[in-house]
């Protein structure tokens, strides 16, 4: 064996040998403190079949990131045909019924799918390899990028626009699009202050919490609609921002993050806690649904009123509100977007970008730092005011669960991800982390953990972000061709 | 009737008194268990400049280790049990330091030298699976011990009925906290690593052009903190007797104000921090309200922030254009 094979064989045991050791008390073995005395078992089926995983997937990676081309696609391969066919034994009952040896040998859903995926994944990437060998790689023309992000654009503008009309979009797509639009909304909000004023915020929740509340509180107590809340919503959001932020957004970055991440949770500590005004853990019910200009979304309207359905004589169907929500929220988003926009070009966004570069620099320039990160702040949290009487007006149930700190590390991680203020950047980072694991909730256990493991990928393979790319704000000279 | 009132206005006094030694006590070890956990949010935050917002993790991950190896090494109430317990601890530390180590290598040294907030993604992202592997893994019931060390002492002061407790645990939790600050701030002060730890603190590059191995400190650093939590971590589960997946978040968030609190970067400032944050919480349970107790420990926190904005013990930070 010639000695570069030797060394990825020395380096796939290496690793498989590190992560053995790490994942063997978690996989290998198993703890039970239920009944009266604590137990361990073992799994050590499992615990060598990840081994085994591993190794292999390692010595594919290696190979392959060395330019090798068949090694790697025999072994992707071999993985994936390996992965696959534990699937299929275990989905097709094989493994229960048959004689125990099979079922020493099938590692469970989760690894034959990991074995699965990453063998494909080696094998493309060993395929490549094998497309490029003898090639000399292409020069890349460096693609007019702002122009091609406006496209983008657009086109996903038009995209969302035309969704709910397109042939084969179900109830479920819609919910979910929708979700995502409530996130990418929240995402563009966060953005003013993450983004653009570069203060870094871990409790943005808060805001939306707070949002959401206002709604529930006002349309359950005093019965106001959904158009006359969204305004107070968003003001009351807005003045929690102030609250919050004047003590604190003299603090430097970091301490600016756990101070936010503690206002978060204090926010839930206190809707879950204040039982009498809040409703604690149960959570406010029957929040009223907007109308489309006055007209209900009921199936059986009052007597006397009358309802979209029958307004405009149309069959009576579950999925117009559906749609409605849809519409509302890509229109909220749409706001939200042209407002940041406009902005920037401001002279008060002008000083929060100019702040997040260099603070000292702003001072001796005569912009008041506090105002300023005030205003971000304050404009920010508006926005989340707004998303949040939406959330309520859509669940029609709101309950402290739904504000935990997850909610704002997954909307710092879209803003990030996407690039730190590109607003399309924010768009496609929530549709990758938002969209793609509600779609696919039938791996729901699975779920959070490729989330967590996703967002470290994705920053490791891009740290500026998916889209790096910004234009800037003010050119001193026309930009060029 | 007037010395009737005078007495009992005296045994409430020393009730009073009583009950104030009691939360004392349960302050001061809860306080020592998040200090452990906050000179590994301490060190990283020093020497890299980050939020290392894995390290509760780390610590959730060292108590079920700890956990574990106390059930594999069949503690019974019999006389090996100090042999067992330290033998569950070496354990912990080894494999909840590899958990450090690898966490650096893997989520964090590619990262260096990015934007600042990468890492910080990165960490959540780690944060968020570390604890869903361990609920996929060891299930999402909480794990329970029955008591190991038992028994203390019990004060009487006068004759109220109120008996202060000071279990032998707090004492052992007191006393190993203490030992390990002790060993720390020698490690730090006098040894090598601990040189080369202060010399990438100050300046990475100018250490790295006088011989240090950057890497190797920065490794070296993670691996003490884990090995600090993975001690917490064992206490706790001793201490409470009850630890699931999710035990790592609250105890981190307050770890972390705890060594902003006492100013981070530094060691004794995050031990101080770590007190602090553990007696505001047991008074505020034990005079107000326990449901609000960490609405305390973070206002607390602002308060600090807002007149000390550099900590208790951390050094003014100079601003240079």
């Amino acid at each position: 064996m010639n000695s570069p094979h030797a060394a990825s064989l020395r380096d796939a045991a290496l690793v498989a040998g590190i992560a053995g050791i790490l994942a063997f008390p978690f996989v290998g073995l198993l703890l039970t403190t239920e009944g009266t005395a604590p137990t361990l078992s073992t799994r050590f089926p499992e615990f060598a079949g990840a081994v085994v995983v591993i190794f292999f997937g390692r010595l594919g990676i290696s190979a392959a990131r060395r330019g090798h081309g068949l090694l790697p696609l025999v072994l992707g391969l071999a993985m994936a045909a390996g992965g696959a066919f534990s699937l299929v034994v275990e989905a097709t009952g094989l493994g229960a019924s048959g004689t125990a040896i099979w079922h020493a040998f099938v590692p469970g859903t989760f690894l034959s799918t990991v074995a699965c995926a990453g063998g494909i994944a080696i094998a493309g990437l060993a395929g490549r390899n094998y497309l490029m060998q003898g090639r000399q790689p292409a020069e890349r023309t460096p693609l007019p990028m702002g122009q091609l992000l406006l496209w983008l654009g657009i086109a996903l503008a038009g995209f969302a626009i035309l969704l709910p009309l397109l042939p084969g979009v179900d109830r479920r797509l819609i919910d979910v699009a929708t979700l995502v639009l409530t996130y990418v909304m929240l995402g563009w909000g966060l953005n003013i202050v993450v983004g653009l004023a570069g203060l870094l915020d871990l409790g943005y929740v808060a805001f939306y919490a707070v949002g959401a509340y206002s709604y529930a509180l006002l349309s359950v107590t005093f019965g106001w609609s959904f158009w006359v809340c969204l305004p107070v919503a968003g003001a009351l959001a807005a003045l929690f921002g102030i609250l919050l932020g004047f003590p604190v957004l003299r603090l430097r970055g970091d301490y600016l993050a756990i101070v936010t991440l503690g206002f978060g949770e204090m926010i839930r500590i206190i809707l879950l806690n204040w039982y009498d005004f809040t409703n604690g853990p149960d959570g406010i019910t029957n929040i009223g649904r907007p109308s489309f200009f006055g007209l209900p979304f009921a199936s059986k309207p009052e007597q006397g009123t009358e309802s979209f359905h029958t307004f405009f004589g149309v069959a009576y169907d579950p999925v117009h509100r559906l749609i409605f929500m849809y519409y509302l929220i890509l229109a909220l988003a749409f706001v939200t977007n042209a407002f940041t926009l406009r902005i920037r070009r401001l002279p008060i966004g002008r000083a929060w970008e100019a702040l997040r570069e260099d603070e000292i620099a702003c001072r001796s320039l005569g912009v008041n730092p506090r105002n300023t990160k005030l205003s971000a702040f304050a404009i920010g949290a508006m926005f989340a005011g707004f998303a949040g009487s939406f959330f309520a007006t859509r669940q029609g149930f709101v309950s402290p669960e739904s504000f935990t700190f997850i909610e704002s590390a997954i909307l710092v991680a879209i803003v990030v991800l996407g690039g730190m203020g590109s607003q399309i950047g924010v768009a496609v980072a929530a549709i990758i982390l938002v969209g793609l694991p509600e779609y696919f909730r039938e791996l729901q256990e699975y779920r959070m953990l490729a989330f967590g493991m996703g967002m470290v990928l994705i920053m490791l393979w891009r740290p500026g972000g998916l889209l790096t790319h910004r234009e800037p704000t003010i050119r001193t000279r026309p930009a060029p061709a | 009737m007037n010395d009737e009132s005078g007495r009992d206005s005296g045994r409430i006094r020393i009730r009073v008194m009583d009950y104030f030694a009691q939360q004392f006590i349960n302050g001061v070890s809860l306080g020592a268990i998040y200090g452990l956990i906050a000179i590994g949010y301490t060190m990283v935050y020093g020497i890299i400049g980050m939020i290392n917002f894995a390290h509760g993790e780390i610590y959730m991950i060292g108590a079920f280790i700890a956990l574990m190896a106390v059930v594999a090494f069949g503690i019974s109430e019999g006389g090996l049990v100090v042999l067992a317990l330290l033998s569950a601890l070496l354990v912990s530390m080894a494999l909840t330091s590899l958990y450090g180590w690898v966490l650096e290598r893997v989520a964090y040294r590619p990262l260096r030298g990015t934007q600042r907030l990468a890492a910080l993604i990165s960490a959540i992202g780690m944060s968020i699976a570390l604890q869903n592997y361990v609920q996929l893994t060891q299930g999402a019931r909480v794990k329970t011990l029955p008591p190991i060390i038992r028994g203390g002492f019990e004060f009487q002061f006068g004759n109220t009925e109120f008996i202060v407790r000071l279990s032998t645990l707090q004492i052992l939790i007191v006393v190993v906290t203490l030992a390990l600050m002790a060993i720390f701030a020698l490690l730090i002060a006098k040894t090598a690593l601990g040189r080369a730890q202060r010399a990438c603190q100050q300046d990475q590059s100018m250490a790295a052009l006088l011989g240090v191995n950057v890497d190797r400190t920065i490794s070296l650093t993670f691996v003490m903190g884990a090995a600090l939590a993975s001690v917490a971590g064992l206490m706790v589960t001793l201490y409470y007797g009850v630890i699931d997946f999710f035990v790592g978040f609250i105890a981190g968030v307050k770890a972390f104000t705890a060594a902003v609190l006492g100013g981070i970067g530094s060691i004794p400032g995050a031990m101080l921090g770590g007190l602090l944050i553990g007696l505001t919480e047991a008074m505020w349970s034990g005079y107000f309200s326990i449901e609000y107790k960490d609405v305390a420990t973070f206002s607390i926190l602002v308060i600090v922030l807002i007149f000390l904005p550099t900590g208790i013990l951390g050094t003014p930070e100079v601003e240079k254009v």
